[in-house]
Parts: C-alpha cells; sequence; structure tokens
C-alpha cells in the first residue's frame, strides 16, 4: 500500500477537487491492508497479504454524474482522473436523485484505529493458527479457522467544503473445533478493533467445550420453545433488520414498516417494550467512522425505544422529497441490553434450547421480514437451570419482528459482524473492508419465547 | 459506486449471493473491447516460468488475466449507474519442497514477475516447514500454444452502453405499464481474458464471455399494506448479446400459462408478465402446508441442484477444508466407496465444464486441465466427486476433473464446482404429462429462497410462482409455499424427469467459497422434474 500520512492525503484530495471544473466534485483516497491466516484439518492452509490503495473521483454537471478511480497518486494521474471523470459525466443520463456534495461539516472524534492491530505479522497470524490447532489437538479434535486483519484509512474533500481523514483497524477470528468421529463440533468468533489481549489459545476453549459436550446428541421434535440465542445467533436475526429502517422502502410501501393506506410505521408499537435499537458512532467497543458514504456527519439516532420506532433514516433525495431531515447512514446496530451473562440466563430458565449460533439464514417473505437458517455448533437442551443434553440441529422459520415482541430477558451486548449464511457473513459474505469502521453489531444474548423450528436437520 | 447503492439497486439485499468487489480500476467503455497482446503475454509467462524453476520450484504455474466487468443498474424511468471496471494482473503459483507457494502483482513487466516468482517460491519453501504430507500433483501433458473464446455472436461491449440501457428503460417502462409499482433491472456483463502458462509445456490463452440480465418487479396494495415480487425468469449465461435476442423459437409456455425462456430471452415480455404476475401474487390465497407431489420446473430445481448436490460433492468440502466456513458434507468418502444411494434410478447427475451456453464452460481451467463431463451421480448410485490436481490421489484418480478456478489473477485457484446437471429422462415426457398424472401437488416456476444446512442435508426453498395441481390439472395460482427436504430422501422421492425437449438451464452469477471469499458461476440444467410425497410448508406470518 502507499502510505500516505494524513497531511499528504488530505493534500491529494484537496488538489483533486480544485483539478475539476465540473459543477460539483468530491475526491476520496483510500487504503487497505489485509492479512489473512487459514487453517484446516489442523494444519495451516494459506495465508497471504492484499494492499489496495485506490483515489475515487466523482463529479457532476447538473445532475449528470462520472466517477473514475485510479491507483497512481503523481499530478499527471490526477488530471488524467478527474478529466475522464468529467468525460463520463458529459456522456452519462441525469440522475434525478443526485443531491449537491456536502459544505463544511464537524464530526465526532471516534476512535477507530489500533496501533496492536495494525501492527500485526505473518509470524502473529501463523501463531494464531498454530495456538489453535496446538488446543484442540490437545482435547483430539480437529481445527479448521480463520484469521482476517485489517488497517485502512480514509481521506476526502468535497467541492462545497466537507473533509475529514480517518483511520480504522478490524481483527476477526473465528476457529470451528470438530471431534475426529465427527459427531460434535463447537465454533468461537471474535471481531475486535483493538487486537490487544487478544488470545486464540483463550478463546479456542468456548469451540472445544462446544464440541466436546455437543457429541451425544438426542432429537426433539420440531415446534416453539424457549430459546436463548447467543449473541451471535442474536446479530444473524439482527443483520436483516438494518435494511428495514430505510423510511424510502417503508414509504414506498414494500416494508413491514409500511402502514396498511399508506405511510410508514414511525410513532407506532412494533416490538416488546423491552426492545430499544440504536446506532452511536462512539459507541465503546464498536466505534465506526463519524460519516457515512455521502459524508453526512454521523451522530446516535435512537430507530426504537420501548419498542416504539422513533426514527428511519432518509437518504438526501428521499429527505428532500418528503421534507424531511437526512440521517446518515449508520455504521453500526446496537441493540440495549442488561448485565446477565449466558449461563445466568441459562440458570434462570425452566425448560429451552441454548443456541449458539444460526446458519445460512436467508428471507423467506420480505412482507414480514421472515428468515429461516439452522442452528450450528452447539445446540443443547435446558432444563430446570442447567444444560440437560445436546440436540439435533433445527432449521428454523422465524422474523424477528416476532422475535423481539417475545423476548423474555435480554443479556450483556458483544461487538460482533453479524452471522448471515452459506455464503457467509452479514448476507452472503464478509467483508473485512466493510467491517472497518462501517458495520458492526453489538447483540446481546436473548432469552425468547415461542421460537418456531420447523425441522430437525442431519448436519453437524 | 457505492456498496450499499449497489445492493439496494440490484435488489440483491435479501439474496444470498456473493458479491464482486468493486477494486478494479474504472475505465471506458471503449477499452472493455481490447485483447492484450499474446506474444506479451508469452515474454512475461516465460519469465516467471524460468525464474521460478531457476529458484527452485518443481512446478509453476502463470496466470496473467485481465477481468472486465460492466454493470447497467437501472429503477423504473432512469439509470442509476454504470460502472465499467477493468482489473489487470498475474498471479503464480509454484510446488517447491513439495509445498505450494502463491504471489500476485498488477505490475507486469518481465523483470517484476519474474520477483514474484521468486517470491512464490520463497513462500513455498517457508510454508514445507510445516507441511506434513508433500502435495501430490496429478500429471497433465502440455499442450503447447492452444486458444480458446467462448462461442458467442455478439460482444455485449461493443454495444453501446445507451442502447443497452435504454433496452432497461423500456422493460421498466413495459412492466410500469403493466401494472408494476416498481422495478429494478441491471445488466451484468463479464469478459475473462485468462492466459495460463505452466511448466507442463502449456500455453493457454482464453476469452471467456457471461452475461446476466436480472430484474425484480414489485406490486403494491397501499389498502392493506401488503407487496409482492417476481423476479425474472431468465438466466445468467455464457454466452453473448444474443442471448437477449428473444427468439420466439426458444420460449416455452408452461401448463400453467407461464412462459418461460431457453437458449434466448425476451425481457420485456417477461417484465410484462411480471408486473400481472406479482400483482396476482397479491390476491392469491396461501397455500395449506402438508405432504405433497412437486413438480418443479428447471427454474426452480437448478438452485435445489446447485445447492444438494454441487456443494455437497465439492472433494474440499468432503474432506473438511471447508469446515469453518460454508461447512463439510454428507457425502463422504465411504458413502462414495459403498455405493451410496442418492436417488432415484431415474436420477443421473453429471458434471460437466464444457457445455455450450454453460456460465462454468471453458476448455481448460486454471490449472491448465482439458475439461470434460464426467458423472457424479448415475442411475441413483453416488460415483464420484469433484476433484482437481493436487486431490485427485484422494480418490485414486490419475487425472483432474478439470474445475479449478480463480475469481482474479491475485486469488489462489481452488476447486469450484462444475456445472451439475440433472440428465433429461429418456422416455417422452413433456411437463403437460408429468402434471396428468398429479393428483394432489404443487408445481413451482423460478427461484425465491434458500437455505441448507453446513453438510447439505437439510435444505428449504421457496420459488417465484406456486399453482395447486388437483386431478391432473393446475388449478389456480397460490401463495406462502416453501418445501423443505433432506437431500438423499427428496432425490429417492424423484419418479420423473421430462424429456430432453423440456432441458434447460438456470444458474448462479456470484456464487461464493472460501476464505478469503472468491466468486464463481455456474449453471445447471434440468428438465422439469417430479418428486413424491414433499414436506410444503406455509410461509405467511401475521404479525399483529
Amino acid at each position: 500500500m502507499t502510505i500516505f500520512t494524513e497531511d499528504q492525503a488530505r493534500a491529494i484530495v484537496t488538489k483533486v477537487v480544485g483539478l475539476s471544473k465540473a459543477d460539483d466534485c468530491s475526491a476520496n483516497l483510500s487504503g487497505l491492508v489485509t492479512g489473512n491466516a487459514r487453517f484446516a484439518l489442523n494444519n495451516l492452509t494459506t495465508s497471504g497479504i492484499v494492499e489496495n490503495t485506490s483515489l475515487e473521483v466523482e463529479v457532476a454537471f447538473g445532475k449528470r454524474l462520472g466517477t473514475a478511480t485510479v491507483n497512481a497518486f503523481d499530478d499527471a494521474a490526477l488530471e488524467r482522473t478527474v478529466r475522464r471523470a468529467e468525460e463520463l459525466a458529459r456522456l452519462a443520463p441525469e440522475n434525478p436523485e443526485y443531491t449537491p456534495s456536502l459544505g463544511p461539516q464537524t464530526y465526532l472524534a471516534t476512535q477507530t484505529f489500533s496501533a496492536a492491530t495494525a501492527a500485526i505479522t505473518p509470524a502473529y497470524r501463523a501463531q494464531v493458527a498454530a495456538d489453535s490447532i496446538a488446543a484442540c489437538k490437545a482435547s483430539d479434535l480437529t481445527a479448521a479457522g480463520f484469521l482476517e486483519d485489517a488497517q485502512g484509512y480514509e481521506a476526502f474533500a468535497t467541492r462545497h467544503g466537507a473533509t475529514g481523514f480517518q483511520r480504522s483497524t478490524v481483527l476477526d477470528y473465528s476457529c470451528t473445533a470438530r471431534t475426529r468421529d465427527g459427531h460434535g463440533s463447537g465454533w468461537v468468533t471474535r471481531n475486535l478493533q483493538d487486537s490487544t489481549g487478544f488470545s486464540a489459545s483463550a478463546e479456542v476453549r468456548a469451540a472445544i467445550r462446544k464440541a466436546m459436550a455437543s457429541t451425544e446428541t438426542k432429537a426433539l421434535e420440531p415446534g416453539k420453545y424457549t430459546v436463548i440465542l447467543e449473541p451471535a445467533a442474536v446479530a444473524g436475526m439482527l443483520g436483516p433488520m438494518t435494511s428495514v429502517f430505510d423510511a424510502r422502502r417503508a414509504d414506498e410501501g414494500r416494508s413491514f414498516l409500511s402502514k396498511k393506506g399508506g405511510g410508514n410505521k414511525v410513532g407506532d408499537q412494533i416490538f416488546g417494550p423491552q426492545v430499544t435499537l440504536y446506532s452511536d458512532p462512539a459507541f465503546p467497543g464498536a466505534e465506526v467512522l463519524p460519516w457515512d458514504d455521502d459524508y453526512r456527519p454521523r451522530g446516535r439516532v435512537t430507530w426504537v425505544d420501548g419498542g416504539k420506532v422513533t426514527n428511519l433514516q432518509y437518504s438526501a433525495y428521499w429527505a428532500q422529497k418528503q421534507g424531511k431531515s437526512p440521517i446518515a447512514r449508520p455504521g453500526n446496530l446496537i441493540m440495549a441490553g442488561g448485565d446477565k451473562s449466558t449461563a445466568d440466563m441459562v440458570r434462570g430458565t425452566e425448560r429451552g434450547i441454548l443456541v449458539t449460533r444460526l446458519w445460512y439464514i436467508r428471507s423467506v417473505d420480505p412482507q414480514t421480514v421472515l428468515l429461516t437458517g439452522l442452528t450450528r455448533d452447539g445446540t443443547f437442551y435446558i432444563e430446570n437451570g442447567a444444560i440437560k443434553y445436546p440436540i439435533k440441529n433445527f432449521r428454523f422459520n422465524e422474523s424477528p419482528v416476532i422475535m423481539l415482541n417475545n423476548v423474555e430477558e435480554i443479556g450483556r451486548p458483544v461487538r460482533l459482524v453479524g452471522e448471515g449464511g452459506g455464503g457467509g457473513r452479514r448476507g452472503g459474505f464478509f467483508n473485512i473492508g466493510s467491517a472497518l469502521g462501517q458495520e458492526v453489531t453489538v447483540a446481546p444474548a436473548l432469552k425468547v419465547r415461542d421460537f418456531t423450528f420447523t425441522s430437525l436437520s442431519d448436519a453437524i | 459506486m457505492h456498496r450499499r447503492d449497489f445492493l439496494a439497486a440490484c435488489g440483491l439485499t435479501t439474496g444470498g449471493m456473493l458479491l464482486p468487489s468493486f477494486t478494479g480500476r474504472l475505465v471506458h467503455a471503449e477499452e472493455l473491447r481490447s485483447t492484450m497482446d499474446v506474444g506479451l503475454k508469452k515474454r512475461l509467462a516465460d519469465a516467471a516460468l524460468n525464474a521460478a524453476t531457476k529458484a527452485g520450484a518443481t512446478y509453476c504455474d502463470v496466470r496473467i488475466g485481465r477481468y472486465l466487468r460492466q454493470f447497467i443498474i437501472t429503477r423504473e424511468d432512469y439509470v442509476q449507474n454504470v460502472v465499467n471496471t477493468e482489473s489487470v494482473g498475474a498471479g503464480v503459483r509454484v510446488i517447491a519442497n513439495g509445498a505450494w507457494g502463491f504471489s500476485a502483482t498488477n505490475d507486469l513487466t518481465e523483470e517484476n514477475i519474474a520477483r514474484v516468482a521468486q517470491l512464490a517460491v520463497a513462500i513455498a519453501q517457508a510454508n514445507s516447514h510445516n507441511q506434513t504430507a508433500p502435495v501430490q500433483l496429478a500429471p497433465v501433458k502440455g499442450v503447447g500454444v492452444v486458444s480458446w473464446r467462448t462461442p458467442i455472436k455478439k460482444n455485449a461491449f461493443d454495444v453501446p452502453i445507451k442502447d443497452k440501457a435504454e433496452m432497461l428503460l423500456q422493460v421498466n417502462g413495459a412492466a410500469i405499464a403493466a401494472g408494476a409499482n416498481f422495478v429494478n433491472s441491471t445488466l451484468f456483463t463479464i469478459n475473462e481474458q485468462k492466459y495460463f502458462a505452466s511448466t507442463d509445456g502449456s500455453y493457454i490463452d482464453q476469452d471467456v464471455f457471461r452475461l446476466w440480465a436480472p430484474m425484480d418487479v414489485t406490486c403494491t396494495d397501499k389498502a392493506t399494506g401488503k407487496f409482492r415480487q417476481r423476479a425474472g425468469l431468465g438466466a445468467p449465461v455464457g454466452m453473448g448479446f444474443e442471448y437477449l435476442d428473444g427468439s420466439p423459437a426458444d420460449k416455452v409456455t408452461l401448463p400453467s400459462g407461464t412462459i418461460v425462456y431457453g437458449k434466448s430471452y425476451d425481457m420485456k415480455e417477461d417484465a410484462i408478465a411480471a408486473a400481472k404476475q406479482a400483482r396476482a401474487k397479491l390476491a392469491a390465497p396461501s397455500f395449506k402446508p402438508g405432504k405433497y407431489d412437486l413438480v418443479l420446473d428447471p427454474t426452480n430445481l437448478y438452485l435445489t441442484i446447485h445447492e444438494s448436490v454441487g456443494h455437497a460433492t465439492e472433494l474440499d468440502r468432503v474432506m473438511g477444508y471447508e469446515a469453518d466456513f460454508a461447512g463439510t458434507s454428507f457425502a463422504t468418502l465411504d458413502k462414495l466407496a459403498n455405493r451410496f444411494r442418492y436417488g432415484s434410478d431415474v436420477v443421473n447427475l453429471v458434471a460437466d465444464k464444457v457445455q455450450p451456453g454453460s456460465l462454468g464452460a471453458v476448455a481448460y481451467d486454471d490449472e491448465g486441465v482439458k475439461t470434460k463431463r464426467w458423472d457424479i451421480v448415475r442411475d441413483g448410485v453416488l460415483v464420484d466427486l469433484q476433484a482437481i490436481r493436487d486431490q485427485a490421489h484422494i480418490l485414486g484418480k490419475t487425472e483432474s476433473d478439470g474445475c479449478c478456478y480463480a475469481d482474479s489473477w491475485s486469488s489462489v485457484q481452488f476447486q469450484r464446482m462444475a456445472n451439475i446437471s440433472l440428465e433429461p429422462g429418456k422416455a417422452k415426457m413433456s411437463a403437460a404429462d408429468m402434471i396428468k398424472d398429479v393428483e394432489n401437488g404443487v408445481y413451482i416456476v423460478g427461484d425465491g429462497s434458500y437455505s441448507i444446512d453446513q453438510q447439505r442435508y437439510n435444505g428449504q426453498f421457496g420459488g417465484q410462482l406456486f399453482f395447486e395441481i388437483k386431478n391432473g390439472v393446475v388449478t389456480r395460482q397460490v401463495e406462502d409455499v416453501a418445501y423443505q427436504i433432506r437431500t438423499p430422501e427428496f432425490w429417492n422421492a424423484c419418479v420423473g424427469v421430462c424429456d430432453e425437449s423440456d432441458y434447460r438451464l438456470g444458474g448462479t452469477f456470484f456464487d461464493g467459497k472460501g476464505q478469503p471469499a472468491q466468486i464463481s458461476s455456474v449453471s445447471h440444467g434440468s428438465s422439469t422434474a417430479r418428486f413424491n410425497g414433499i414436506n410444503i410448508i406455509n410461509t405467511a406470518r401475521s404479525l399483529g
């Protein structure tokens, strides 16, 4: 990666904006270095480093937009890129959704960078793999896992005066421990902005414990059960909700937040009174960039307060059309929680099912936000306040809207990236670039009544 | 463009496909029509091969790639974005001391590519210290200098952007005129110019084209607050712009009255039908759950094949290499050895990397292996899996199956799913013939929601259009249907497959696998097939 200092990066984007003769211009310089180590069958299988630095220039003549990118930064390259964007804009059809770039803004200070994470080396990654493998081997288990870390920066400037620079880091670790006979499987994940104190040897214990405890499963009948969803499972159910708070979809009549007869459900009680959902770019441990894709300042926004919808997200275009104020697209989603640990919640449960994670989550009906997916890597029956025995995995068909109306207890929230599906996390795949201060969920464990399991799965 | 705009524009926010990253350089549309000089590519490749060999590699392959993508994204009466990207570079893979090493660069000079080849050797040597067993590579005979191009008739990159955008806007206009409230349509065109060279003595130049024109049509009912969507019934294809000609000869009218498409697609006609059918979905009765005989059109069955057979028979999954991510597979080596009954006698599933018009068709895979067609399930019995060069020995094979792929010059090639298809039935049978014998069933057209567990046992699939079948007759359109399967039981419940005249390809354009994730495109063909006694659930919920 071409390493630029803050001054150099700011100078480049400012220069680019000055070069453009178009009505509007914004420039974004971003750099990303990701490192990874993958292991399976108790061996390190692949490791690598990918670097990418890119300058994106967006210009507008009236409502005609053009964008060009480049990864060379001498004056001639910058000039060429601006001219190319201008050429494309002149040829482009008008985009009625265009809104001018923002003027000077005040952004919150958010701590998204960790020197420790940025200093991760190939040897560190290999050691994470080795530690995970050694712990699993010692318990006669087979380890497969992945460590990915990233550091990056973003600098921008607009014709009308908005400007910013910030560095970010992230580390994402997961490990699956399986018994040799394939009858038991456990999993752990950890997503951190600051790797200080991260210990794969410590984290992997949870996967090992679950693998060893989940070998002799019994089959329960599918049906409605009280469940304790661990935070990873809750994040999976909340993931699809992030797009639900889009005002435009609600106003257009194609969201569960659309009202019969037109309009949206702002002000309506849609979830149980314990449920509060909000976004806050400065939330400790889940801090994100203080601006969104349009460089609009992010602040704390409460979407649902005590189960009542309080805000929807308005893009600049839609806000203008509806006579509302725009709200920046949030970078995180936080569900307010309590102090109870999952173990505390198990102790207080007469009969129920403990779910480690949910897998291959897909939308079934956008009208009701009905989702389907499966439990995976540690599903247990709870009786009289204790884990009684491991059970076979279930397929669920449940809507987070119904789930958030059936909440009985809320645990302590933790930072996660949403668990998504067969192809990966967060609606298809986990993009570490997106996790650089962009898309973080803070989810508690939840005890929920009447969670709907529709069939059994033989998968382990 | 912003990733969120792309997701929203394409209506993909609820889909499960893996999206491409936009790391390519944005370029003029004109630049998408050119190709790199093959002489230059050979000189670069030789520089890498020589440097790697000199540095101690016992094997080396070089992939010099130019990956071009164009996305035209529209909604209703305007174009939201046009994106042209180009990504050029070279990846060098070597074996040294019995271990793999890989390195890649976008700086294409002979000097630099030689340096990158040396780096790959150094990485292999470092990796070899922790390697428990040396790489065993199935042999490949060098093919010398050869070339291949997807047999397209009309290069989509030659069609002016204005004309393509206008075509999409006409599609949108037709849907709105037919009663739709919203419509999103997109045209994806991809060209992979891939040059492969190896120390086996191959210099393979391939020019691969793919195209996809998805759309989503939405109807709302303000009074009830309900909305319904109908996605397009076209398929992503390994073809040129000719796929969008919509030739009348390629249209098929199903027993439900639905029009579906074969080798070409009439997108505008489908948009009009989509608007009417989305409106009809708003009023269609909710279906009673229970056991039914399912009749699945190829537009639906392709995705069930993909999930329950395609991924389940990837050897790396079977072995445990994907255990932390997508999972393992129920189709284990002992099941293969014991001739596991995957399906009924009429079930024949073939892997195919050569089928014309398919997304997976190439002449050579990304490790220089000549592609082929091979059996996975024959007469219901599991007979083979999908393996690449360093896996072939696990199955006792002496050659790779030729299904190795990397989504970029900068990604390491690995095993990816071939086109996996259900062979048509031998006896003459149309969908109408098949439905005549169904007493109590559901006929499903188009792909919908899909989810399957990490060993590919328990799957749940929706669709676009559902029709009730009573006593051999398609009676009415119904809603809120999803079918749940246990893979071996599902395929063993297959009692009939229509003949070749009904055979059509479906496919997935952005299939994801691996960590870091890579995308791939793959087709799945079938004729209409019948599955008896399948569990149907009702997906309607009341939010109070």
